[in-house]
This record gives structure tokens, C-alpha cells and sequence, in this order.
């Protein structure tokens, strides 16, 4: 789960990391007011939303008045932001963070995420702060200084003040900065997170160490034991249908294409995808209904993917393990019914109980339904049936 | 041969009394299997609905039944738990099927596994089967076939449950039977990764070639390419699933996930092809693949 920018400032706030102040609005006519409340003359608006680009799309933006702090409020609140991450619809923008402009010497790069080839978390830092670390690590790996955890005991505090010295920080700052890089170690456990990052972390013209801009994931398996976290969660941000289908246990990706796809486990829901592709289609989604789908669950499924106006087909891929072909057939059969297949739908059955849904499909004559022998020739029908 | 499991292996299911404990304990009952008793915290002194002994802890589960595996189905708060349990009370093998445990938790189990020496499949996977002979995990057993004199017989390694299925499916269809299949799961931390079980399948005589099924997200295969170019002798038909999933989503497993740029399939690939490993193009031609390999 990903939070917003202010929200991550209030998480590094209470770890007692030093973040500059800042106000949030979620209307244009509370920008002059914060502006005041500031008290400083240049001050940062930025728009919050998830996705990444917001500098380019104009949705951060520097101010010297609080006329000029309401008036780009007002135009980032009126239209959604477009950018390279959002799509051509965008994102509307519900609320605004605003701070203090700060004067800065230098910038470093600190952030903490799991190492999933030694199996442990990893803090990592860099001088080279403010731009996107993946670009650091393509271009200059070796400025990116690491220290891993001990799987039980978490960061120690030498490792913190070995890496705030080996990012070049004198003396005097690299204790503030190790401190900071601990605290976050800290909370990047206790919350359980997939990513903590503090980008840029400055040093300031008046000497001082601080968190300019924070970014959080947090791992959606750990959520039932952090309500405190839970409760950041933005709907607003998610695509309506993924949260539909969250709610009944099923794993549902939108995506660009138009054929439909209905399978059961995530390897064979993505390479179904990928079959799809390899003979001339494009996958209108990733749907895995998981293996123990009930009927109801898999007619919810085809709700879902036929209510996305794109689909011109559907192929049903499953391999019945834990998961039953029957009870596929007997949803496929309801659904027929009760959401109605506008398009074909292509249905490519086998493994438990496979004979039983053959014959049931088969009584049933539902006459959008094409039956597939195999994965290959699913594919094929399904390209053809656009 | 086979690796890992075999007939005499004496089998636990932590969860014995839960829905999804009780019914795959039937089935790998129904496979054969040996499974020698459960445990289910409170419930110790009962029998399970198979007639088995359910035991409060691991530790009397094993000082009663000489048990020497376990398949894990505790709900995910409580599976990483479940699992140093096991490891503590002298289990050799553990077996975790559970989905959605949190990865820290992951970090912390892996770690005490690691330090007791017993050996972790999954989490968020199907099992282990030695084809004939053992089954602990949830795939569906008929679909596989052990190996029989003069067979060709393949071992299986996957981070996909579903997709194994359809993997052993084709083997079987062609008569290629199976002398092991590890399913090591979909999350970012588990336990036996492709190295470990590709040395095991490359020291096994009776596995003639090796499928290994990987997805996007993390460096395991490249790390497996590596591996294979320089210890790796048998033939190792590969497939990567995920070629057309965008990036920053997780698809459906916790661990699929391409994440600034790293965990591609087009990257998987190419390390694979380079180390001079077969790679199928599609899901379905797996078992040609490895027909052609081996014919």
C-alpha cells in the first residue's frame, strides 16, 4: 500500500525525524492561510497524489504570495494531473501539501528496502540525493553505499554512522544523519514496510539535517496488525475495478488491451496474458480467482471483466488443482445468465473434475462459448474471435 | 531417486484441524503419503478427522510420531511462527504452504531456519511430490507420473503453483515421468531457491533434465543462469512467465513485481539464453520442449 507525501512527512514526524513544517490543504481557499501560517516568503505547493512526475506536470510549484499560493492551488484542484505514470485521464488531486522553500547545500539519498537476494532488509544511501535512485544505479552504482540488517536484531547504530561517513558528510552532520537513517530503520520494522525512502535528505544552508520529501510502501500482508497504517489508505487512488475485485478475494489488474482473461493461479493468469500476446492479441487484464473460487467469486470475475467496455473476447484458462473445473462451468453457465456475454468467450478447461464441466458446459449451450483443447489453441481461438 | 521427500519421509500438517489442513491432509493421505499426525495448539489429546493424533506442539508431535517433515497450513499471522516451531522441535523439512505472510516475518523464520539447518519450501506455494511416493502440498496428485524403468523422468522447480500443474500435464501427456517437483513459491523471501535445487536435481541419477519456471521480480533466475553455466551439467528447460506485465504491479504474488527496472522477463531470458538454456517461448510448448531436449 503507498501513501501520500504528507502523510509519510507525519510517519517521519513521529519517529522523530526532523521535517521541515508544512500545512495540508483540500481547497484553493485555504492556500492563503497556510501561506501565512508558513511565515516564510518562498513556499512549495505540491499537488498529493501516488503517482510519480508531478515537477513536469506543473503539480509542484514554488510561491512567493499568498494570491499566487491560492491561484496554483486553484488550477491543480480544477483539472487532474496528467504525466508520465498517470495515462491520458489522469488523476484528480483531492488535497495539496504546502512547506516552507528551504535553502540547501547539499543533498543525499536514503531509503530502505527488503534485499530479496540476501534475504534481509537493506538501508541505502547516496550523495547524489534529489533524483530517482534507479538512475543513480545505473549510472554511478558506486555512490550508492548499502548496510544490511541482521535478520533479528535490525540496523545497528554503527552501521548507521558508517554509512552517513561514507556518504561524505563531515563530522558533525554525519551524527544528525545517522540518527535520522536509524530512526528510519526502526520504522521501516516496526511498520513493516516495503520501502521507506527519504529523498532528498538535506543539509541546509544554516548547517541543519533535514527530511525534505518521503516516500512509503508498506507491505499489504503486515496491514492487519497496523490499523494506524491501514487508516492512510487513499481509495481514491485505486482503480475501481482492482477494489472491486479485492473485495471478493480476487487479484485483478486493469490493462491497455482487449481480451479478457479469467485463470486461476498468478503464474498461469500472467503467462496466459503472455500466450495471448505471442499470438497477435493484447490482454485486456490480469485476473487469478485463486484456488478456492467459489461460483459466486467467478461470476463476480466475468462482472468484472465485462463491465470494462474495451473487452471484445474472454478466454477462460483454468487448470483445475485445488480449484474445480465444474465449479468454473456452473459460474460460467450463471454468469451466461445473470451478467449475460455480449462478447465470446473462449473457454479452455482442464484438470479436476474436467469431464463433469465438459459435459455441463456442453447441456448447457450457451452460444457464446467456444471450447479450447488446449492453451495453444485458446489462444489462437481467442485472437480469431476479435 | 528423487530429492528431498521420499516414501519413508514421516509427515506433520501444522493445522490439522483448520478446513484447508484437514482436506489436504486427506488428500496426501489419499496419495500415500505418510503423515504420522498434526498439531493444532488446544487441541492436543483429540483425533483428527482422519484418525490421526493431534498434538498441542511440534515438540510432542515429533517425540511421538518420529516425525521428519511438515506441511504448514497455520493462517498467515501465525505461519512464520508455525514454522521455527518446527524447526525447533527437530523437523528436517519444513513445508509451508500458507499465502500472505508478512515478508519481515519471512526475514526473521528464513534466518532461524538457516541457523538450525532445516530446510524451508515456500511460503505461498503448493508443496513438494516425489511422484508414486509422497505428496505434501496441495497439487492435484493424478496429474503426475513417477518414474518407471527405462522412463525419462524430469525434475521440476517452480514459482508457480497453477503453471507447475500445466508444466507436469505436458511431461506426463508425453510420457516423461517426474522424479521430484518443488513448488518454492510466488513471495520475495522463502526458502529453497532454484540453486539449491538445481544442485540437488544435477546430483540425483535418476533426473534426466530440469524445468525450471520462473516469473518477474528479483534476480533469481539471472542468479540461477549463472549458476547453471558453471555446475549445472543436465539439460535445464526453462519458461518466464510474466513477458507482457506492466511494471510497479504485483501480479498476484507478493514477489512478482518489476520494480525499478529489475525483474523483467525480457532480462530473465536473456541471462538464461546466454548460459545456453532452453527457453520456451509459450506456457503451452514446455513439454515439448523438454521432449525434444531429452529424445
Amino acid at each position: 500500500m503507498k501513501v501520500h507525501e504528507y502523510q509519510a512527512r507525519e510517519l517521519l514526524r513521529s519517529a522523530g525525524i526532523p521535517v521541515p513544517p508544512s500545512e495540508v490543504i483540500d481547497n484553493p481557499n485555504q492556500a492563503p492561510q497556510a501561506y501565512l501560517r508558513l511565515g516564510s516568503e518562498t513556499v512549495v505547493v505540491k499537488a498529493q497524489v501516488h503517482a510519480g512526475g508531478r515537477g513536469k506536470a506543473g503539480y509542484v510549484q514554488l510561491v512567493t504570495s499568498a494570491d499566487e499560493a491560492k491561484s496554483h492551488a486553484a488550477r491543480m484542484f480544477a483539472s487532474p494531473m496528467v504525466s508520465k505514470q498517470t495515462g491520458p485521464q489522469g488523476v484528480q488531486v483531492h488535497k495539496i501539501l504546502m512547506a516552507p522553500a528551504v535553502d540547501i547545500a547539499r543533498e543525499f539519498y536514503v531509503s530502505v528496502v527488503v534485499d530479496r537476494a540476501r534475504r534481509v532488509p537493506v538501508l541505502m544511501a547516496s550523495s547524489e540525493g534529489g533524483v530517482e535512485i534507479e538512475e543513480v544505479a545505473a549510472r554511478n552504482p558506486d555512490a550508492i553505499k548499502k548496510a544490511w540488517f541482521h535478520p533479528h536484531l535490525g540496523l545497528s547504530t554503527f552501521q548507521a554512522r558508517a554509512l552517513a561517513a561514507a556518504i561524505g558528510l563531515s563530522r558533525a552532520k554525519a551524527k544528525a544523519a545517522a540518527d535520522i537513517m536509524y530512526k528510519l530503520a526502526r520504522l521501516f520494522q516496526e511498520k513493516d514496510c516495503s520501502l521507506a525512502e527519504i529523498n532528498p535528505l538535506v543539509e541546509t544552508a544554516a548547517g541543519e539535517i533535514l527530511a525534505i520529501d518521503a516516500k512509503f510502501n508498506f507491505d499489504d500482508n503486515a496491514l492487519c496488525r497496523h490499523p494506524d497504517i491501514a487508516a492512510l489508505f487513499d481509495p481514491s487512488e485505486e482503480n475501481p475495478a482492482e477494489l472491486q475485485a479485492k473485495e471478493h478475494n480476487l487479484s485483478y489488474i486493469a490493462l491497455d488491451g482487449n481480451i479478457g482473461c479469467l485463470v486461476n493461479g498468478a503464474g498461469l493468469a500472467m503467462s496466459t496474458m503472455d500466450i495471448i500476446k505471442l499470438h497477435g492479441g493484447s490482454p485486456a487484464n490480469f485476473l487469478d480467482v485463486g484456488g478456492s473460487v467459489t461460483p459466486e467469486g467467478a461470476v463476480e470475475a466475468f462482472r468484472i471483466i465485462l463491465a470494462d467496455p474495451k473487452v471484445k473476447a474472454v478466454l477462460v484458462n483454468i487448470f483445475g488443482g485445488i480449484a474445480k473445473c465444474d465449479v468454473i462451468a456452473d459460474a460460467l453457465i450463471k454468469a451466461a445468465k445473470e451478467v449475460g456475454f455480449n462478447v465470446p468467450v473462449v473457454v479452455r478447461l482442464e484438470g479436476t473434475n474436467v469431464d463433469v464441466a465438459r459435459k455441463m458446459l456442453a447441456e448447457a449451450k450457451v452460444p457464446q462459448l467456444r471450447s479450447a483443447t488446449d492453451l495453444t489453441d485458446a489462444a489462437k481461438k481467442v485472437v480469431a474471435a476479435l | 531417486m528423487s530429492i528431498l521427500i521420499d516414501k519413508s519421509t514421516r509427515v506433520i500438517c501444522q493445522g490439522i484441524t483448520g478446513k484447508a489442513g484437514a482436506f489436504h491432509t486427506a488428500q496426501c493421505l489419499e496419495y500415500g503419503t505418510k503423515i504420522v499426525g498434526g498439531c493444532t495448539p488446544g487441541k492436543g489429546g483429540t483425533k483428527s478427522e482422519h484418525g490421526l493424533p493431534v498434538f498441542d506442539t511440534c515438540h510432542e508431535a515429533v517425540a511421538a510420531t518420529g516425525a521428519n517433515a511438515t506441511m504448514i497450513f497455520v493462517p498467515a499471522g501465525g505461519a512464520a511462527e508455525a514454522a521455527m516451531e518446527a524447526a525447533d522441535a527437530g523437523i528436517r523439512l519444513v513445508v509451508l504452504i500458507t499465502e500472505g505472510i508478512p515478508t519481515l516475518d519471512m526475514v526473521r523464520a528464513r534466518k532461524y531456519l538457516d541457523d538450525t539447518g532445516v530446510r524451508l519450501i515456500g511460503p505461498n506455494c503448493p508443496g513438494i511430490i516425489t511422484p508414486g511416493q509422497c505428496k505434501i502440498g496441495i497439487m492435484p496428485g493424478y496429474i503426475h507420473k513417477p518414474p518407471t524403468r527405462g522412463s525419462k523422468n524430469v525434475g521440476i522447480i517452480s514459482r508457480s503453483g497453477t503453471l507447475t500443474y500445466e508444466a507436469v500435464w505436458q511431461c506426463s501427456e508425453r510420457g516423461l515421468a517426474q522424479t521430484t517437483c518443488v513448488g518454492i513459491g510466488g513471495d520475495p523471501v522463502k526458502g529453497l531457491n532454484f540453486i539449491e535445487l538445481l544442485d540437488l536435481f544435477q546430483a540425483d541419477a535418476e533426473t534426466h533434465a530440469i524445468v525450471m519456471i520462473g516469473e518477474i521480480g528479483g534476480s533469481d533466475e539471472e542468479q540461477a543462469a549463472a549458476h547453471i553455466k558453471q555446475h549445472v551439467t543436465k539439460p535445464v528447460i526453462a519458461f518466464i512467465a510474466g513477458q507482457t506485465a506492466p511494471p510497479g504491479k504485483r501480479m498476484g504474488h507478493a514477489g512478482a513485481i518489476i520494480s525499478g527496472g529489475e525483474g523483467t522477463a525480457q532480462s530473465k531470458i536473456a541471462a538464461l539464453r546466454a548460459a545456453g538454456i532452453t527457453v520456451s517461448d509459450s506456457p503451452a510448448t514446455l513439454g515439448e520442449a523438454v521432449a525434444g531436449v531429452l529424445r
